[in-house]
């Protein structure tokens, strides 16, 4: 029973990092209908960005709590400004443009930034330091969750009403539903749609990049091509959940957490990826719009 | 940038600079920590490299200035009917024979000639490029003619190697007896994965290519007992020529004509295939799924030639691949080659087969000849995409379309009755 709770905090612990990364694929594809290759390349910047951070903060020598929130931060602001200018650079030009034409760009843009990081960095695992602090009232339950996975979860949680909570009551949470249902007719009421689509580019980045802090923090190493597989997995749930509905990616990232976790546990830990990828597979064969997705008829 | 050219005649030097001015702290800024700082966190040492972050803002302010005044100058341009010189250079040198037969000869000559110039090494260069020239063509059926996107495109090319490999180390098959094999096993594997993404267009379709060949590589690496996992399969041997044994130089003299051949029967089937009726099924397909639907074209069959035929070319170069390297293993055939093969098919132009025969060519060839740049090949690779798509979407060579044009006819008898009014081959 111990075993199974541990697979299954420890896949809802995974699953919250796949959903905020989700978030920002979900957020992009439903106002603007694009697959944001980069999105991936994005959360590893975030993660790089926090490593940075966190050792100048750790040389400095402030407290532990100080140096994760600063990270944090100083990572989700500089995620949501590389956000901004990949859309300008690579998406804004191609607006009008085929489907074809901006995924592929968006796939150049996606081994631009990582060969960027390989070239500005290192091509080697950089180890990561567990930036989130053992909390001693956790001790008893420590065989079935860590202190870590704990604020990662409390973390998301949070994290997600908060994002709920501006797409519903705020301005331009009202303006990006707007623009998601029809921009055309968005434009004609007054809503600056551009400015729209940089705010959702930068809210989802700054998210991806703090889901990248912490779940680097968890495992303790980084690299360049860690944003790949992640981006991969977390368009899974994305798409998982049905793309385009925020509750969707989040329940997709439970789904797909839970689903990894327990495969690895039970059955095989090889093959890991490939249960991810079958998903994927699966969902788009026999439910493409998801588990909270609706399938939309198409209009001739 | 966006109201750069707005008014032509508003634009002052000094509005560009102070433009430039901010694009260049705002580059410097989103640059600041990962290429200017170098953490150790082992040793909690900390390194600056002060002199990137200067190049980056004194790069990104030339470069900025430059596009700028590109943009200006462009929107001042009035733009105009007839086409530009560049264009009808071309068109001449395609249709005029006293043009283009001498450069054909030419490049007749250079191939066939090749091997006996350069050294083995280069041969081996060129015998890559060459693969990678069947390649594209192969994605080119898949992504440029039936206009899907297909991003698991290596999967079919390590099904070809791996089938050749395990063969031979199963049972002793040669290369000829198991290059039609690895080709009609990778069209079953395009059949197989073409089956359940009937219904998926678009990204949806790109995604599940991708998972798909992500899955196969996976297995590839940790099935051990099929695959021989990470550690490969070594000692493949090199194609024989009627039973005698090659030297290695003769070996690769040999792959690169057979790759000759190759290139020349790829280049041949596709250009029939193009005007065939499948072919002109794929096009309609691309163009508009649900009124090829209409005009009665069966999109299941349709759909699953284009996967088949374009993974047999993949089938067909693994095996040639298993052939010229004698040892294969899982990290040849990763998501990144699928990236650059469809590169090639991109940066050629979608549909046009002497695109993508140019595109591999310079592709390959070039980051092999600029070894000093070979640090940055991938990072250029990935700016050149993103570059090609938001100024030449077409690629190179765009590929001519059959159509027909209804020119106004001052227009076509004002300039050149020849040009205008014919239909456009």
């Amino acid at each position: 029973m111990d075993y199974f709770l541990e697979l299954f905090l420890g896949g809802l612990t995974r699953g919250s990092i796949y959903a905020l990364i989700a978030l920002g694929y979900t957020m992009v594809y439903g106002i603007i209908g694009l697959i944001n290759f980069a999105h991936g390349e994005i959360y590893m910047l975030g993660a790089f960005t926090g490593l940075i951070v966190a050792s100048l903060l750790t040389v400095f020598g402030l407290n532990q709590y100080a140096i994760l929130v600063l990270a944090s931060l100083v990572a989700m602001v500089y995620a949501a400004a590389y956000g901004y200018t990949v859309e300008k650079i690579a998406y804004r030009p191609l607006r009008q443009a085929s489907r074809l034409s901006p995924l592929i760009s968006a796939i150049g843009m996606s081994i631009f930034l990582q060969n960027y990081v390989r070239l500005a960095q290192t091509s080697d695992f950089l180890p990561f330091p567990a930036l989130i602090p053992d909390l001693a009232f956790m001790e008893p339950y420590a065989h079935i969750i860590g202190s870590a996975e704990l604020v990662i979860l409390l973390v998301t949680a949070m994290v997600m009403l908060l994002l709920t909570a501006v797409i519903r009551f705020t301005r331009i949470g009202r303006a990006m539903r707007a623009t998601a249902q029809d921009k055309g007719m968005a434009m004609l009421v007054g809503v600056d749609v551009n400015r729209v689509i940089s705010i959702t580019f930068m809210i989802g980045s700054a998210l991806a990049a703090l889901g990248g802090v912490l779940i680097a923090s968890h495992i303790g190493q980084i690299n360049f091509a860690i944003g790949f597989i992640a981006g991969i997995k977390a368009f899974t749930a994305a798409v998982l959940g049905g793309i385009g509905s925020i509750p969707g990616a989040v329940l997709g990232g439970f789904v797909l957490g839970c689903t990894e976790s327990f495969a690895t546990g039970y059955v095989s830990s090889d093959y890991e990826d490939v249960f991810a990828f079958g998903l994927l597979v699966l969902i788009l064969v026999f439910r493409p719009a998801g588990i909270l997705g609706r399938a939309a008829a198409e209009k001739v | 940038m966006t109201d750069a050219g707005k008014e032509s005649g508003g634009m002052t030097t000094a509005r560009a600079v102070r433009r430039s001015l901010l694009v260049s702290l705002w580059f410097m800024f989103l640059t600041l920590p990962i290429l200017v700082i170098r953490v150790n966190p082992v040793a909690q040492e900390i390194v600056w490299r002060w002199r990137n972050l200067f190049l980056i803002g004194v790069g990104s302010f030339v470069l900025s200035l430059v596009g700028q005044f590109l943009t200006h100058r462009q929107t001042r341009r009035t733009p105009s009917l007839t086409p530009g010189r560049l264009a009808i250079f071309r068109q001449r040198c395609m249709r005029e024979p006293q043009i283009y037969v001498p450069f054909l000869l030419c490049a007749v000559l250079t191939t066939l000639l090749f091997p006996w110039f350069f050294s083995t090494y280069q041969t081996n260069i060129m015998t890559t490029a060459l693969m990678y020239v069947v390649l594209g063509l192969g994605l080119n059926i898949v992504v440029g003619l039936a206009g899907l996107l297909d991003l698991g495109y290596v999967a079919f090319y390590a099904v070809g190697a791996y089938s050749y490999a395990l063969l031979n180390h199963h049972f002793g098959l040669g290369f000829w007896a198991a290059l039609p094999i690895g080709a009609g096993l990778a069209a079953l594997f395009g059949i197989l994965l073409g089956f359940p993404v009937l219904r998926l267009r678009g990204d949806y379709l790109a995604i599940v290519t991708l998972g798909f060949g992500e899955i196969i590589r996976l297995i590839l690496e940790n099935w051990n007992e099929f695959s021989f996992g990470p550690s490969g399969i070594a000692n493949i041997p090199r194609p024989g020529f009627f039973g005698l044994d090659l030297s290695l130089a003769g070996a690769t003299v040999y792959l690169y004509y057979l790759m000759i051949g190759l290139v020349l029967f790829t280049i041949f089937v596709v250009n029939r295939l193009q005007n065939s009726r499948i072919g002109r099924a794929w096009i309609a397909l691309r163009e508009d799924e649900l009124a090829c639907q209409a005009m009665g074209i069966d999109k299941t069959r349709t759909k699953l030639t284009a996967f088949a035929l374009g993974a047999t070319w993949a089938g067909m170069v693994g095996v040639i691949f298993a052939a010229k390297t004698t040892f294969i293993n899982p990290p040849s055939f990763t998501f990144l080659e699928s990236a650059m093969i469809l590169a090639i098919v991109v940066l050629g132009g979608m549909g046009s087969i002497a695109g993508v025969v140019i595109a591999a060519l310079v592709l390959i060839l070039l980051p092999e000849y600029l070894r000093a740049f070979a640090e940055y090949r991938m990072l250029l690779f990935g700016a050149v995409l993103v570059i090609m798509m938001i100024f030449r979407p077409q690629g190179l060579i765009s590929s001519a379309r059959r159509a027909y044009k209804f020119m106004p006819v001052p227009v076509a008898a004002g300039r050149n009755k020849r040009h205008g009014t014919a239909a456009d081959h």
